[in-house]
């Protein structure tokens, strides 16, 4: 069936608030509006208020509820507009959310799932346009997903709700209006990356937002005879790296593409767990294409430019190969 | 929109219990000052290391207010939570190996001095981040009313946390959602060491609580008369499904805020002044000029809350260190292999 990224999330929490009484989801315009993303359109008319609660602007209150609330036996979605407003909100997702269960000697569980869109792209400027993925892929005690598809989209939220800990699941802003084709079997794990296209030249490892980018890179790079591996990492925290050395292994080479900025971020990580435990499976240096180290400018050229793009990919690939 | 009322706590007269309930609470606050002095004591001889924030001179606050909650109510407390675990049930043996460090401890040893929990008597911990512990009772209450739990969750913080954006956005959310929760502020005057003047423009705690149309009411903290018959009144609203509730109970601390206070911010005299308000003496010389108490009973409660604390000490030293090995263990539940 063909459908819509925002479509595929909203039929995902559809189907766990209708399965299971414990569910409700929270936030800012989650109910009368129909969620910023239009996510929940249609929830509040067929859940009730109860369940679908317009939370006022209180980040750090209301994520902080959500905690308590899964603590008392219920099983909240908690939505943040965006990544950027979740800065409000951090202190109860890394003090208490990530580290109640270890402070408490293993008593106090938090069965909490955190939803926010993240990413630039839409001249939204300074303060619209983080990815701040590396940050919570940063703190032990949450888990950490990011679909770049539509069967991620339909398919992560029910492991992540169904998951004993803390879940933090961001969705790339551009991607709510992708449109692809869902097979039947939505299920699936939030435990392993995914090789999205098998190639032997080079592989190229990304997540969220960068996957079509990087996808589109590797189509032109095989217009010129360059065949590249794209991985599609899905869980941030905790990272699957034998997906990765398993495909560092087979094409010697790997360029990360990262819309965090470089200086400290995911990609760093991936690379250094490539450089740490597979080093001598490498025939050339790692290479990364992240976010130029400049706050999201609004002119649209200018962000353009500051973000990773299917060109810069292509060409940090060229330059790998020396081709 | 009409100011919500500030209720009058209950007339002053002659101890309004019996002798056994009056007994047992002071028992309850001596448990909690000699446990405390025990805990100065051997953090001096580095048994206890960390922050330790002691809670002498304001056990009428926990003891008063903790008696007038039910088993199956929610407790949210802080880092200055010693006397809040100890009242709510968990065991000083438990508590003490948690200053230890042990594996015995009530939270493995994982969490220290600031961070007692217990799940079998719904203690939701010591919160060392000020104001943190807000916005998770307001999830809890929130929890019960979606599950038709007739429960209270009492969230005690100190006034310094009052000026925290975590005590407005809570406030609002528990008054909005109509929640069952009793916030016991316990204003003990300073922040660490910043004076509630000279960091609040509005001193007037329940003015503040009042203009999210919470009822509030302010006790003595010094008297666990005052504060229990006040939390009573508190915790019934909150159980009777009429919202949220704002207690505010003014006390005093007599030691300093943690070991590495020197002090600096407040006169001797202040702290003198306060200490002639102390819960334990005034509460035991009423009892005793009410012919509810006699100097043999107290010093048979003084004796047990010794012996007790004790029998902590010698249980967490000789309680095991927990292996290395075991370092990565709770940081995420453990899943059974599907």
């Amino acid at each position: 069936m063909r459908m819509s990224y925002r479509e595929a999330i909203r039929q995902a929490m559809h189907e766990a608030l209708t399965a299971d009484p414990r569910v409700f989801l929270m936030g800012e315009d989650v109910g009368k509006y129909g969620g910023t993303y239009a996510c929940s359109k249609g929830f509040l008319e067929e859940f009730g208020p109860e369940r679908i609660r317009d939370t006022p602007l209180s980040e750090l209150g209301f994520v902080g509820a959500g905690i308590g609330a899964a603590l008392g036996g219920l099983r909240p979605i908690v939505e943040v507009m965006t990544v950027n407003f979740s800065l409000l909100a951090l202190d109860q997702i890394v003090n208490t959310a990530a580290a109640l269960r270890h402070m408490s000697g293993g008593q106090f569980s938090v069965p909490l799932v955190v939803r926010m869109s993240t990413g630039a792209g839409r001249q939204l400027a300074a303060q619209h346009s983080h990815s701040l993925e590396g940050w919570y892929a940063h703190i032990p005690g949450i888990k950490v997903l990011a679909p770049a598809t539509i069967a991620d989209a339909r398919g992560m939220l029910a492991p992540a709700l169904a998951d004993p800990d803390p879940v933090v699941i961001f969705e790339h802003a551009q991607l709510y209006n992708l449109e692809g084709e869902l097979g039947e079997n939505v299920q699936c794990d939030i435990a392993s990356a995914a090789v999205r296209r098998e190639g032997a030249a080079v592989t190229l490892i990304t997540y969220g937002g960068s996957l079509p980018k990087t996808l589109a890179a590797a189509d032109e790079l095989a217009g010129a005879g360059i065949d590249a591996e794209v991985v599609d990492l899905r869980v941030l925290r905790p990272l699957d790296t034998a997906t990765l050395f398993a495909s560092v292994k087979k094409t010697r080479r790997a360029v990360v593409v990262d819309e965090g900025w470089k200086s400290g971020s995911l990609a760093a990580e991936v690379m250094a767990r490539i450089a740490e435990e597979a080093f001598f499976e490498l025939d050339a240096p790692l290479k990364r294409v992240c976010s130029e180290e400049v706050p999201i400018p609004y002119a649209r050229h200018m962000e353009e430019a500051a973000l990773p793009q299917a060109p810069k990919i292509v060409a940090a690939v060229r330059e790998l190969l020396g081709k | 929109m009409s100011v919500p009322p500030m209720i009058q706590p209950p007339p002053a007269g002659p101890v309004p219990w019996d002798k056994t309930f009056a007994k047992k609470l002071l028992a309850d606050m001596l448990r909690i000052r000699r446990m405390e002095e025990k805990c100065a004591e051997l953090y001096g001889e580095q048994k206890i290391r960390g922050f330790l924030h002691l809670y002498i001179g304001e056990e009428a606050c926990a003891v008063g207010a903790l008696h007038a909650l039910a088993p199956d109510d929610n407790i949210v407390a802080t880092y200055r939570e010693h006397g809040h675990a100890l009242v709510r049930g968990v065991s000083m043996n438990a508590i003490m190996a948690e200053m230890f460090g042990k594996a015995a401890g009530c939270s493995r040893g994982r969490g220290g001095s600031m961070h007692l929990f217990d799940a079998a008597t719904r203690f939701y911990g010591g919160n060392a981040i000020v104001g943190g512990g807000l916005p998770l009772a307001v999830g809890l209450a929130l929890a019960d009313k979606l599950q038709g739990r007739q429960a209270v969750t009492a969230c005690f913080f100190g006034e310094g946390a009052m000026a925290e954006g975590a005590f407005h956005e809570a406030m609002n959310l528990a008054a909005l959602w109509h929640l069952p929760v009793l916030f016991c502020c316990e204003n003990n005057l300073y922040a660490m060491g910043t004076a509630l003047a000279r960091s609040e423009a509005q001193t007037d705690l329940c003015a503040k609580a009042s203009s999210y149309s919470v009822p509030t009411m302010k006790a003595d903290g010094m008297d666990v008369v005052a504060v229990h018959e006040a939390a009573r009144i508190a915790a019934q609203h909150v159980r009777e499904g009429l919202g949220p509730f704002f207690l505010e109970l003014q006390t005093f601390r007599f030691r300093a805020h943690s070991m590495f206070d020197p002090e600096l911010y407040r006169d001797k005299a202040e702290v003198e002044a306060w200490k002639t308000r102390g819960p334990l003496h005034t509460f035991s010389a009423r009892l005793k000029a009410e012919g509810k108490l006699t100097e043999e009973e107290f010093l048979a409660l003084d004796a047990k809350a010794n012996a007790e604390v004790q029998a902590a000490v010698d249980f967490a030293e000789a309680a095991p260190w927990e292996p290395i090995e075991d370092l990565l263990n709770d940081v995420h539940t453990p899943r059974a292999a599907s």
